[in-house]
């Protein structure tokens, strides 16, 4: 029987073991966290559906439980991955006749924006952070109470050269969207407003979450980028922008302001073109093979991609990545 | 507020062995301040401190008034790391953040493009035939005050603490924009929460205020207040600033800068008389200090060897605050006890001496 190593357990590294396990492939899974499930594992709802994260979690699982051939090693990193052997963090070598590279993405470090004040500011939170309260069905201020106004920082670590981080995250102008919909539901009187580069509605449904945020919703979006971040006396935040489309300059205070935090390319990336002979994109997302005909390939025969390695992705794509590359693998390994 | 990202902005300051280059406004304005830092560097630190007479203004405020070009200015900076290369000095301190600037913009458009280096050397020579080093160790003053401010905690006399209640005086903090926001990783803490400041009134009892437009200019920025015509940009800047900081009562404003210093203290006045507004708890205004006067007050200098007497805001209510022992009447005495004369009674004063220097004459 054939062995495929899959590196990382997120929804695309699961969905392409579930496939290969139903071809008849052996696969380890090596995933660093202690479980599966990868980032979604702190998100609330998926857009443009409300689905929760759990649900599509849950049949992720049920996918891998249905064979035995499944091995699954948490709380391992791969430090060296060739087509045919990975080296673990602990030394051990694994054999296989291929790999499959779902390792995804590393979110922004807010901190790095040093403007927007997260990680000095109670009450300045990323989106991340935003799910996990969702989650606890918690969205509360620090200081306790709720948030009368909200604000929705799009862009952060996103289309930014002053971070060296210029790619679009692509997700994060609809995670706005969702979210701000989410806090006008649990909260029905606040003022909840997006501040916005653009907004890139590009999947189903999507423009139409926009135009309903809007006009059941009463959610604002304001074209224009926050330069900074103040504290007021009266525990608030002071936020300082320019409107763009009426050209004039603005200044509001918030009890809360949420960062959508970007993808950036994984921080082990770096390791895979030092090591393993891999190529990577200036921005860090690692380079497939072709970008229409072998977009889940690697320059290294045997090494294969799926999910947001590569570049941003959303959940279904992710999960649609990881069964193209479970089908490349066969169809590699057919040829051996 | 928790200030955690300050760490990452460390530089080297050098420990001892100062090149010492003077401000142009300081020196005008709060000429004590440039007497007590050499002072305390040398004096109460015991620490080697170069100020030598032969250099010049670096001409950064006509640099960026557009009537020095940047060939010139660098010549003139060229001729100062010169004198300090001929002094046998290595660790350049400059006492303006303007120069700082200058200093810092300077040395990395050299590192960047070697071409204008190359070109300043031969200039300097032609002119003045001398030949110059970069410094090892660039640092504004304050900077060097950072480095030393445990030290100066331990020989302290006095704390940033209200004597009357025992808690600590709050400060605001202002940075000036030359000093982080060109070159953030040249100042300690960087551009959005610079801690050059905030290090020294935290180590000497006091307590920092962080307001809303804590960042934001005081309102010098050269042609606003150069060109007689776009003044009223420049007190717009300080009034935003001093409307934004009153709420929080603040004790004192310590500045880093010379001009901001200057501009802080002065449209003070200004508002007042054109508005009526003061800003201080007292009715009057808020005393703005350089933070060599801090430091000095901490050290137990007096206030008027200080040279806090050339203040428009009255700085007694603080030193009142603090337990400072001061004469009252010295306050308007020249070096040789004569009596220089009193400023104008102005709505941002809150100290009456007539009586006294009535008594005095």
């Amino acid at each position: 029987m054939k062995h495929v190593i899959v590196i990382g357990g997120g929804i695309a590294g699961m969905q392409c073991a579930s496939e290969l396990l139903r071809h008849g492939v052996a696969v380890t899974i090596i995933e660093k966290d202690k479980d599966l499930g990868g980032k979604i594992r702190n998100w609330h709802k998926l857009f443009p559906t409300f689905t929760p994260a759990d649900e599509v979690l849950a049949e992720m699982r049920h996918r891998l439980k249905v064979s035995s051939n499944l091995t699954v090693k948490t709380n391992c990193e791969a430090t060296k991955i060739t087509a045919k052997r990975v080296t673990l963090s602990s030394g051990e070598e694994l054999k296989c006749d291929a790999t499959v590279i779902a390792t995804g993405f590393t979110l922004f470090d807010a901190k790095i924006k040093e403007e927007y004040g997260y990680g000095i500011y109670d009450n300045v939170i990323t989106s991340a952070d935003l799910e996990q309260m969702f989650n606890e069905n918690n969205v509360r201020l620090k200081q306790g109470g709720t948030p009368r106004r909200i604000a929705i920082l799009h862009c952060v670590g996103s289309r930014d050269e002053k971070v060296c981080q210029r790619h679009c995250s692509k997700v994060c102008c609809v995670t706005g969207v969702k979210q701000a919909m989410e806090l006008k539901e649990m909260f029905p009187t606040a003022d909840v407003f997006n501040f916005y580069m653009d907004i890139r509605m590009f999947g189903p449904g999507y423009e139409e979450m926009y135009r309903e945020a809007q006009t059941k919703h009463n959610v604002h979006f304001v074209r224009g980028r926050i330069s900074e971040v103040s504290p007021t006396i009266d525990n608030r935040l002071q936020i300082k922008a320019e409107d763009t489309l009426t050209g004039r300059p603005l200044k509001i205070g918030v009890d809360m302001l949420v960062l959508l935090i970007g993808m950036k390319a994984n921080d082990l990336n770096q390791t895979l073109v030092e090591e393993c002979n891999l190529q990577a994109q200036p921005s860090g997302f690692m380079r497939a093979k072709d970008s229409f005909l072998h977009n889940v390939e690697s320059n290294v025969g045997g090494v294969f991609y799926a999910g947001a390695v590569t570049a941003p992705k959303n959940v279904g794509e992710s999960i649609n990545e990881g069964t193209s590359a479970a089908h490349a693998v066969v169809e590699w390994l057919e040829k051996r | 507020m928790k200030r955690s990202s300050w760490t990452d902005y460390q530089k080297d300051i050098a420990d001892d062995n100062y090149y010492y280059a003077r401000s142009c406004i300081r020196q005008n304005f709060f000429p004590g301040s440039e007497k007590v830092f050499l002072d305390i560097i040398g004096k109460d630190l015991g620490r080697n401190i170069f100020d030598d007479p032969l250099h010049t203004s670096c001409t950064g405020i006509g640099y960026h008034s557009d009537v020095v070009p940047l060939e010139t200015i660098m010549a003139v900076v060229a001729r100062q790391f010169a004198l300090m290369s001929e002094a046998g000095y290595e660790n350049f301190t400059s006492s303006c953040i303007t120069s700082f600037g200058i200093y810092t913009e300077l040395l990395a458009t050299w590192e960047e493009f070697p071409e204008t280096e190359e070109r300043t050397r031969e200039n300097l020579f032609k002119a003045t035939g001398r030949e110059f080093k970069k410094p090892k160790n660039l640092a504004h003053t304050s900077d060097v005050i950072f480095h030393h401010r445990e030290e100066i905690a331990r020989k302290a006399k006095r704390k940033l603490v209200n004597a009357y209640t025992g808690e600590p005086l709050k400060v605001v903090e202002h940075i000036g924009c030359h000093y982080a926001k060109i070159f953030p990783k040249k100042g300690v803490g960087g551009s959005e929460f610079p801690y050059v400041l905030a290090g020294m009134v935290e180590s000497w009892g006091g307590e920092v205020v962080d307001y809303p437009e804590r960042r934001h200019c005081c309102g010098f920025g050269f042609r606003n207040y150069l060109v007689q015509a776009n003044r009223g940009y420049s007190i717009a800047n300080s009034h935003k600033k001093l409307e934004s900081m009153a709420p929080y009562k603040p004790d004192f404003i310590v500045c880093n800068c010379p001009g901001c210093s200057m501009f802080l203290d002065k449209w003070q006045y200004t508002i007042a008389e054109m508005e009526g507004t003061t800003y201080g708890q007292n009715g009057a205004g808020i005393p703005v200090l350089t933070y060599e006067e801090m430091a000095g007050l901490v050290l137990g200098y007096d206030p008027w060897e200080l040279g806090m007497q050339m203040h428009q805001v009255d700085v007694e209510p603080l030193l009142d605050k603090m337990g400072v022992e001061y004469d009252p009447a010295a306050k308007y005495l020249g070096k040789n006890g004569k009596y220089l004369s009193r400023p104008e009674r102005a709505l941002v004063n809150s100290c009456s001496q007539e009586t006294l220097y009535k008594i005095k004459q």
